[in-house]
């Protein structure tokens, strides 16, 4: 009864916590532009189903793959087991779902054979990050930070399951045991190999053992779920609303600037009248995270760091500044910087003022001049995040709003303006190349 | 051999005689002033007039599509050239709009659209796939027999628009060897040249992404790279150049290759 009471406050309180974060985050997302995207819902479902759920796209690169379907799997399947494990928590039982009989012991040792190769994954990961050190884990982004906290996602993780099968081991010795009072359920097929170790020891100490690695197992996750929001591993949650938001357009296409088009238009055409008057200032392109629409904070809050953007685009292969990785992992720490001071009622408004940093003081003019836009970055990313957009929407602010194209675009700028053509050629000279073309007729 | 003299026929002159040309040959600023890339529209005229292809081409009056202009931010100067080239291409009443450059390709597919210009694009590399499919290009020379030739993907045909196989599937039709290089198709390495970079110097860097391409297809053994886009073209005949391979290593286009298998 006791220990139900606290059980069920700390799963309150685990709660409570997370969804407060989970409502900022939320919050956070929203102040980006208002954009609808509600078209092609079967289509976009299919994307969910394929790509989130599928893993689809991770499939380009098989090793990693593998890992991370074991993870991926495992993790879910292991946590079907979460729900006896609540219950039993909030009821004070032990091993509820128990009376299921033979059934159950086969479950349990599927869950357990699932927690093997979750830790097998999260093992090999470990070792590819920090042993093998693959390159794209330690790009100049890749701070203490970030890189601490892939190990600690991979530690919790490893530490989470090591406890199930500890907890099994040392149940299902307690089983046999008739000093204790435990369901005889049989022992399951993973944690009956390490049973040895735990085999000479008392009752009493098992029990603890037991009991321990329940309680471990239990808050070790609560505390995960409320690490998670904090961390790159957010993926586990918004990988699948943001596949479903994801471009379908042809990755070619920019997106328009209606607000450009209005202006143009007033240029163009005489009769052009301004019908909806809001005069609302605009900004063009984005200089802070206000100026992306959400899906792109959406996108910032989905990257889980994996770096195969960075490890696909040109520029960062040739040795240039840019990295997609960088510039969404930048537009989140912008926005959570911003959230932060927003959402946080004690600061003043001066404060908030005083201390906003935009977009450029995280992403420079350089990084931005040196992409291609050539969408490796886009092809990349498992979960469909477009870090093109972003870079493209500030150059447009650097152009549009602050005339700071480097200054070889600026004269193709006035050559597209004055002669139709990047080049400082005559619109008259446009048929140079078909005068004299030859061409010999067939011999059959 | 009966040389052949081509006259290349504007849309103005057509319209004024009532004509109109099933397809708009778009040249773009590249076919128009690069002294390599005219080449490469000269050799696809000779191929529409070798198939009959009723065309014609918007000559002076032709203008950039605006695809530097957008990526490189300035989309006031991309609206004002998309609004103006589709109020032209809309008094022609163009409905089928054949491109060499997959920048044009992806303009006018995906992006003029929102301004009211609405087309059936075909980049160069699907329409000669699809005559070479009907049986109307016999373009089995044994010219290349002995050569080995590798392919490289334009990011605005294959990842920007997902095309891939039209042009495998012409150069499958003419008898050579073909090998692939090592990033190849959806993840096929940028020739550099994109979003403006083929207008400005490259950021500072260890190494021009022209080069790495480069050398990527040079280590396929290839005799000859082949490209379907200008910049690409640019950029691979530059990097031949630069890794000293001029007398050993050629660069064509599609179109070339397939003007030099017909013979004409």
């Amino acid at each position: 009864m006791f220990t139900s009471i606290i059980f069920i406050l700390i799963l309150f309180g685990a709660t409570v916590v997370f969804y407060r974060k989970v409502r900022k985050i939320t919050r956070s997302i929203k102040l980006g532009k208002d954009i609808t995207i509600n078209d092609n819902i079967l289509i976009r479902w299919k994307r969910v189903l394929f790509i989130a759920i599928g893993q689809q796209k991770i499939l380009q690169r098989p090793v990693a793959a593998l890992l991370h379907i074991f993870v991926y799997a495992g993790f879910i399947i292991v946590n079907i087991e979460m729900c006896e494990i609540l219950i039993d928590g909030v009821a004070g039982t032990h091993r509820l779902f128990s009376f299921f009989g033979g059934f159950y012991g086969i479950m349990v040792s599927i869950f357990e054979f699932f927690a093997i190769t979750v830790m097998f994954g999260c093992a090999v990961f470990l070792i590819r990050r920090n042993v093998i050190r693959i390159r794209r884990f330690w790009n100049k982004e890749m701070t203490l930070w970030p890189r601490s906290d892939a190990n600690i996602i991979l530690i919790t993780e490893l530490l989470l399951m090591s406890a199930i099968l500890i907890m099994n081991a040392a149940d299902s010795i307690l089983q046999t045991r008739p000093d204790s009072h435990y369901v005889q359920v049989g022992s399951f097929m993973i944690s009956s190999i390490i049973q040895p170790i735990f085999s000479g020891l008392p009752s009493s100490s098992l029990i603890i053992i037991e009991r321990f690695s329940w309680w471990f197992h239990i808050i070790g996750v609560l505390v995960f779920l409320n690490y998670i929001p904090y961390s790159k591993h957010f993926h586990v949650f918004l990988s699948f609303p943001n596949v479903y938001y994801s471009k379908l357009r042809p990755a070619g296409e920019m997106a328009n600037m209606p607000s450009i088009t209005k202006e143009v238009k007033l240029m163009l055409e005489e009769n052009y009248s301004d019908q909806d008057d809001d005069n609302e200032e605009v900004t063009f392109g984005a200089k802070t995270i206000k100026d992306l629409t959400w899906k792109h904070l959406m996108d910032a809050y989905t990257c889980t760091e994996c770096g195969r953007c960075t490890s696909g685009c040109p520029a960062n292969i040739t040795g240039k500044k840019l990295s997609p990785r960088k510039i969404v992992m930048d537009t989140r720490d912008n926005l959570e910087e911003i959230a932060d001071k927003l959402f946080n009622r004690k600061s003043s408004e001066k404060d908030n003022k005083k201390n906003t940093r935009t977009l450029f003081d995280f992403i420079s003019a350089e990084e931005l001049w040196a992409c291609t836009t050539c969408n490796a970055c886009t092809y990349e990313c498992p979960v469909n995040i477009d870090p093109l957009a972003i870079i493209l929407e500030m150059r447009r602010y650097l152009v549009l709003e602050e005339s700071a194209a480097p200054g070889p675009l600026n004269n193709t700028f006035s050559n597209i303006e004055n002669n139709g053509a990047p080049w400082q050629f005559s619109h008259e000279d446009r048929m140079e190349w078909a005068k004299d073309i030859e061409m010999n007729g067939i011999v059959e | 051999m009966e040389k052949q003299k081509i006259d290349v026929p504007v849309m103005a002159d057509l319209f004024a005689k009532n004509e109109k040309p099933e397809y708009l040959f778009w040249v773009g600023s590249a076919g128009a002033f690069d002294d390599r890339y005219k080449k490469v529209v000269r050799a696809f005229v000779k191929i529409l007039t070798h198939l009959g292809v009723s065309y014609a081409v918007l000559g002076t009056e032709e203008s950039s599509t605006g695809d530097v202009a957008r990526r490189a931010g300035n989309e006031m100067l991309f609206q004002m050239q998309a609004i103006m080239n589709i109020e032209l291409l809309n008094g022609y009443e163009v409905k089928k709009i054949i491109t060499c450059d997959p920048h044009a390709f992806n303009t006018f597919k995906n992006e003029y659209s929102q301004y009211n210009g609405n087309y059936q694009v075909i980049h160069h590399t699907q329409f000669l796939r699809d005559q070479i499919e009907a049986g109307n290009l016999k373009v089995k020379s044994a010219i290349f027999n002995e050569k080995t030739i590798t392919y490289h993907d334009p990011c605005y045909l294959g990842r920007a628009n997902g095309e891939y196989a039209a042009p495998r599937k012409v150069l499958d039709f003419i008898p050579s060897e073909k090998k692939e290089m090592k990033r190849n198709k959806s993840n096929a390495l940028c020739c550099g040249a994109g979003g403006g970079q083929m207008f400005k110097e490259a950021e500072k860097g260890d190494k021009e992404i022209f080069i790495e391409r480069t050398e990527e297809a040079l280590e396929t053994g290839a005799d000859i790279i082949i490209t379907a886009c200008p910049y690409c073209m640019t950029m691979i005949t530059d990097g031949i150049k630069y890794k000293d391979k001029v007398e050993e290593v050629k660069n064509y286009d599609i179109a070339e290759i397939v003007t030099l298998s017909l013979g004409i």
